[in-house]
């Protein structure tokens, strides 16, 4: 399939936004300027990118602990996600849900996710809800390799693919569940085999090659849109960091990750646009430098924001009680 | 009118339903079966697949997908078939639905509605005839309902269908076949408004579910002793109507917390607790708490009457504050 050219820029951009981003967040982690956990994305960019690429504002994703991607690529705002990961006011959760819990319902992003497997059932749920509802609107799972082991995943996919509903599982398969390889959390090496069991479509794609997963995320939303049920694509890549910023990853070894950086999908796109002349070098700094200036003003926005009211701890629990939570 | 438990909460939905296309229920065997109790039957011929909708056995995905479409516009009411069930969908009410709403900073609403039977007195044993309302009152996010009476079933499960939070409703398995006057006004029921069954001047009682009954049997034989009782019953556990229980032990000045549950670590407890810390001055007794032995359900029927909570075990507790 050929890709004209503005996508190709544009997957660029988002690509490097999301590394750029977190490049930042792993920096401020480190430096003790974000507390709590952060689950970096770097190395599995064209995942989030290929797919949401062909997703319209309002079509949903359920996401993951390692959900910055998704959430960029899905069209989250870079101010509001720097200042949640800050813990203020401005956040996407008013600091009180952090990296883990970023949501935006005005643009289909119904929350990263803490507990490994849950956006698969959700995200049958807002399937169901666009079938119900009579849109054509999709949503997208994206989930990892060790997510498969959970009976969610089983049930969602059984449940899809009897309704058929608009729903596209993506399987980012990062060769590890936290410490743990794939080869040591489950006895096949295709995760899309388990498409079988659920009569739907199961494909394999280089996760790392942002146009390949753009092409089969195409071919699989146009299905769900047309009413024809879901499609569980894998995407093999590899996470570069560890499991969370604190973790060294040396259960990984290091040939294995020298291996995985020569295919990073960034220098793959930025190599693809020179040769083909889609841009020129100079062009390419220009978008750089572009989004350098987008992360330092998210930055600014979140250093130059409140904390939160200690008030607003009573806020949002429910939607009708407020005081009330304080006393009974 | 009258109306038999069951009829009241289908009713309840049904009005729902036909007020608001974007109400719909899902569950195991909801459909032309009519649920396990019969709770949804005749809505299906009614409503068709569309929203009376038949779930594969798989509670985790079925509460899911009650999440991920109320997070989407849609009332969906979540059956579970026995509440002891709920175990297998406990992430999605308790780390999802129930929180979803604070993490997000308030920017989404989650009108669901999970109801599920529960209780004991049939024989179902342990996995089907726990009484698990603490479970879910310790989660700040829910709302908890557990009606008595058909009327109270019929409003308070309006008021959940319209609710913008995710409400447990529970239904006590012996009380669907109760039948008594609804008013022919049909109208909800305010979640967090307690109700006096029986007004009395000498003691309080407050239960929950079918131990409002026993409690209002036990409230019958003590009058004819001399004791009067005002029975109480919150009807919703969470938001809990704390002025009418206080208003109550001003004036009697004792309390008795009767519920089914297990008695340690039930809501009962928390009911009792909350008692002593704010009405300690009003009492002229310790609060007595009457609950379910601390085992699992046993089977026998023999067995089964030792362990659940009765009339007698109320009267007895209510004569060691005199």
């Amino acid at each position: 399939m050929t890709i004209p050219n503005m996508n190709v820029i544009d997957m660029y951009k988002t690509m490097l936004k999301i590394r750029k981003f977190e490049t930042k967040a792993m920096n401020f982690f480190a430096e003790g300027k974000i507390p709590g956990f952060v689950h970096l994305y770097i190395g599995e960019e064209a995942v989030a990118t290929g797919v949401c690429a062909n997703l319209n504002d309002d079509d949903y994703i359920t996401s993951t602990h390692r959900g910055h991607g998704h959430i960029l690529a899905k069209g989250g705002d870079l101010k509001f996600m720097m200042a949640e990961l800050f813990g203020r006011a401005t956040g996407y959760g008013k600091g009180k849900g952090g990296s883990m819990h970023i949501a935006d319902a005005t643009k289909g992003i119904l929350g990263a996710n803490g507990i490994v497997g849950a956006g698969h059932n959700i995200s049958v749920g807002a399937a169901l809800s666009a079938q119900y509802r009579g849109t054509k609107q999709v949503c997208v799972c994206f989930f990892g390799d060790a997510s498969t082991n959970q009976g969610t995943f089983h049930e969602s996919l059984n449940m899809a693919s009897l309704w058929k509903l608009p729903v596209i599982f993506i399987c980012e398969n990062n060769l590890y569940g936290i410490s743990i390889h794939q080869s040591r959390h489950q006895a096949i090496k295709d995760i899309s085999e388990r498409a079988v069991s659920y009569n739907m479509p199961g494909i394999t794609v280089d996760g790392n090659d942002v146009f390949a997963v753009y092409d089969a995320a195409k071919e699989a939303i146009k299905r769900a849109r047309e009413g024809n049920g879901p499609t569980l694509i894998e995407c093999k890549t590899y996470r570069q960091r560890g499991h969370f910023e604190g973790d060294p990853g040396t259960y990984k070894p290091a040939p294995e990750q020298e291996e995985w950086v020569k295919k990073d999908p960034i220098p793959r796109v930025e190599k693809f646009i020179l040769n083909k002349k889609i841009l020129n070098e100079s062009q390419l700094k220009d978008i750089q430098q572009e989004i350098d200036i987008q992360i330092e003003d998210a930055v600014e926005f979140a250093n130059n924001s409140p904390y939160p009211s200690l008030d607003s701890v009573i806020e949002d629990v429910y939607s009708d009680m407020k005081e009330e939570v304080r006393v009974r | 009118m009258k109306m038999t438990f069951l009829e009241a909460i289908k009713t309840g939905m049904d009005h729902e339903m036909k007020k608001n296309e974007n109400v719909y229920i899902l569950g195991e065997d909801v459909g032309p079966f009519g649920g396990c109790f019969g709770v949804t039957a005749g809505l299906f011929d009614k409503y068709g697949d569309k929203r009376v909708r038949d779930t594969p056995i798989s509670e985790g995905a079925i509460v899911g997908c009650a999440v991920g479409s109320a997070a989407t516009g849609l009332r969906p009411i979540a059956e579970l078939m026995f509440g002891d069930f709920v175990t297998v969908a406990m992430d999605m009410i308790v780390n999802q639905a129930a929180k979803m709403r604070y993490m997000f900073g308030g920017k989404i609403n989650l009108p669901l509605v999970i109801r599920m039977p529960i209780g004991a007195g049939v024989q179902a044993s342990a996995q089907h005839s726990q009484s698990i309302e603490a479970w879910f009152t310790h989660v700040p996010g829910l709302k908890v309902v557990y009606p008595s009476t058909p009327e109270d079933a019929l409003g308070l499960m309006m008021s959940s269908i319209e609710d913008d939070n995710p409400v447990i409703f529970f239904e006590h398995k012996l009380l669907y076949g109760m039948s008594t006057e609804v008013g022919d006004d049909i109208k909800p029921i305010p979640l967090g408004v307690a109700k006096v069954q029986r007004e009395g001047t000498d003691v309080t009682v407050i239960a929950t579910g079918k131990m409002v009954h026993n409690a209002i049997e036990a409230s019958e034989k003590l009058a004819k002793e001399g004791i009067s009782v005002e029975v109480i019953d919150p009807r919703t556990l969470y938001p809990l109507d704390k002025n009418t229980i206080f208003s109550s032990i001003e004036k009697t000045h004792k309390v008795l917390v009767i519920t089914e549950e297990h008695k340690r670590g039930g809501y009962g407890g928390e009911i009792s607790a909350m008692i002593s810390e704010e009405c300690f001055d009003d009492l002229d007794a310790p609060v007595v708490r009457v609950g379910a032995l601390n085992v699992p359900m046993p089977y026998a029927p023999t067995l089964e009457n030792v362990v659940i909570p009765n009339t007698q075990d109320i009267i007895n507790g209510i004569k060691r504050m005199f």
